[in-house]
């Protein structure tokens, strides 16, 4: 059924009682063309595309807990194209502008809202430099503006201006920027799969992957084996574990990210504004809950939970940027774990293994990516080679030194 | 999570810098067939699920490299050593 004013209307007539669930619960086949491991937004999306895109149905998602459980469902939804290189802007600007089109596209509403994002600089080296990201991001036709301190005055006037060790000089704003109700895109995308005739499998943990002669023939799973012609892994934080499981090692780490949100409040924050010289990011979800976070707790972690240090950092930060932070309660704290890659880029590629794909390597930024990894992905595995958009996202460009360091801060995944 | 600093005794996380995985060896020698184990020591990572070695700083402390041995799924740390007695002994 298509979701529509008309469907709302009819259903509303019957008291909301009539919905069908929006995808199939479907016991595994046998075997299937294409199987995923990770049923995260990535993973579905990927989905998604295979069979919207080239006609490719046969396809399982394998997920090992609850659709939705993993980062697609913890992040903080910040969606955006301002990235600098060229191995990253054409692709992250893809993102954004399947984001622009996606709702129609899979006719579920997932509250895409382009309010603007505004990363502060509080020094002229750092105006220098957001200056040069603007222009970059500009020279690839995507809209970047740097505003000056009283152009940021004007939208979100409660910031601490005169902070004595951060005052504020301006940002870089790009407006086409926002958010995205984060669950809602899973839905969409599994929705969007499933009515094509992808299985979405839950609650089904891939714990061995089987190959033969160098090729893969299928995987062992808590339920059970399934054979494909094509594996592709899209695992986010567990990634290495599962590439383990076909003798590969990763240039991966696996961190935790903490994210809070306080109590609902009236409109207050307008756009999402970063700060980054403070660790420190927030933005105002429709609920009215002020969504924020901050950096990596700094240590290898597959927890989903953080410390103590790290919250009352974030919370410094915030509060020494929007002092009337500090009058707010907050509602709840999670974490969720970050597949960082040593450059601070992600992998969409080929394996040793011919009919393997790999997907990893989003660090904390792989939301906004959700659209543009499914969509390369399953470029990428139906022709067996990559997009252009994912051309610089290879697997061996450690090895060749052809990484794409869009901090320039080396091999260090917990500097990204 | 506090570690137990062999000179300072148990202190809170925050006066510590994690640097990683203490397994790591970095190669000694410069000629181009090592490049292998370069590739190895600086971008990959066995990025355990479980219990692991890992060199801390006690930065904001005595300042000495420790090896903490610890779990990743639950944090639970089991060990803390001095990097050179891990180095002689090889184990935490
Ligand atoms: C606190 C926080 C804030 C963030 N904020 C932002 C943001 O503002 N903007 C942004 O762009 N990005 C953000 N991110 C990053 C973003 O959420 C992730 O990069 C992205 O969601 C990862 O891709 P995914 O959705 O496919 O991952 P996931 O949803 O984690 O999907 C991976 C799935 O694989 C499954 N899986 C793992 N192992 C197996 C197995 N053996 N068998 C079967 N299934 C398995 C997992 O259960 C999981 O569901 C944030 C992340 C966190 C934690
Ligand atoms: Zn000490």
């Amino acid at each position: 059924m298509r979701y529509s004013i008309f469907s709302l209307a009819k259903n509303a007539w019957s008291g909301h009682k009539n919905w069908k669930p929006a995808w199939r619960e479907p016991e595994p086949k046998s075997s299937y063309d294409v199987v995923i491991v990770g049923g995260g937004g990535h993973g579905l999306s990927t989905a998604y595309y295979l069979a919207k895109e080239h006609g490719i149905t046969n396809v399982a998602v394998l997920e090992k807990s609850w659709l939705g459980s993993g980062n697609i469902g913890r992040n903080t939804t910040i969606i955006r194209s301002n990235y600098m290189l060229p191995g990253n802007e054409p692709f992250y600007e893809k993102s954004l502008q399947l984001w622009e089109g996606l709702e129609q596209d899979f006719n579920f509403n997932a509250m895409i809202s382009q309010r603007g994002i505004m990363n502060l600089y509080h020094s002229d080296a750092q105006r220098d430099g957001f200056a040069r990201r603007g222009n970059a991001m500009r020279i690839h036709g995507v809209d970047a503006e740097l505003l000056d301190r009283e152009q940021v005055r004007e939208m979100v006037p409660f910031l601490d201006f005169d902070n004595a060790r951060f005052p504020i000089q301006g940002a870089l704003i790009q407006r086409r920027g926002g958010t995205v109700r984060h669950d809602a895109v899973a839905w969409g995308f599994a929705r969007g799969a499933d009515s094509r005739g992808v299985d979405i499998i839950q609650n089904c943990e891939v714990q061995g992957i089987k190959i033969e002669n160098g090729k893969v023939l299928g995987v062992e799973t808590s339920r059970g084996s399934i054979g494909c012609n094509k594996l592709a892994l899209c695992a986010a934080g567990n990634s290495s574990e599962v590439a383990a499981m076909a003798g590969m090692k990763l240039p991966l780490e696996s961190h935790v990210l903490q994210a809070f949100v306080s109590e609902g409040l009236k409109p207050y924050i307008p756009n999402v504004v970063t700060f980054g010289a403070g660790h420190f990011y927030v933005s105002q979800s429709n609920k009215g809950g002020l969504v924020f976070g901050g950096d990596l707790d700094g240590y290898n972690s597959y927890a989903r939970r953080g410390n103590l240090p790290t919250v009352e950092h974030v919370i410094e930060a915030g509060v020494s940027m929007i002092p009337g932070l500090s009058r707010i309660k907050v509602l709840r704290s999670w974490g969720g774990i970050m597949d960082m890659s040593m450059d601070g880029t992600p992998i969409i590629d080929k394996t040793h293994i011919p009919n393997m794909y790999l997907n990893c390597g989003w660090c904390y930024g792989g939301f906004k990516a959700t659209p543009a990894s499914g969509w390369c992905y399953a470029y990428t595995i139906a022709n067996d080679r990559p997009h252009e958009f994912n051309s610089l996202m290879r697997l061996d460009r450690f090895r060749t030194g052809y990484t794409v360091d869009e901090k320039g801060a080396g091999a260090q995944p917990n500097l990204h | 999570m506090r570690i137990k600093c062999p000179y300072c005794g148990e202190r809170p996380n925050e006066e510590f810098t994690c640097l990683g995985d203490a397994s790591l060896k970095r190669p000694t020698s410069n000629e181009p067939d090592t490049m292998d184990e370069w590739f190895d020591y600086v971008y990959i990572r066995d990025n355990l699920k479980g219990r692991m070695h890992e060199h801390w700083h006690h930065s904001g402390g005595c300042r000495s490299w420790l090896v903490v041995d610890r779990d990743t799924e639950t944090h639970e740390i089991f060990g803390v050593t001095t990097a050179r007695d891990y180095n002689a002994k090889g184990k935490v």
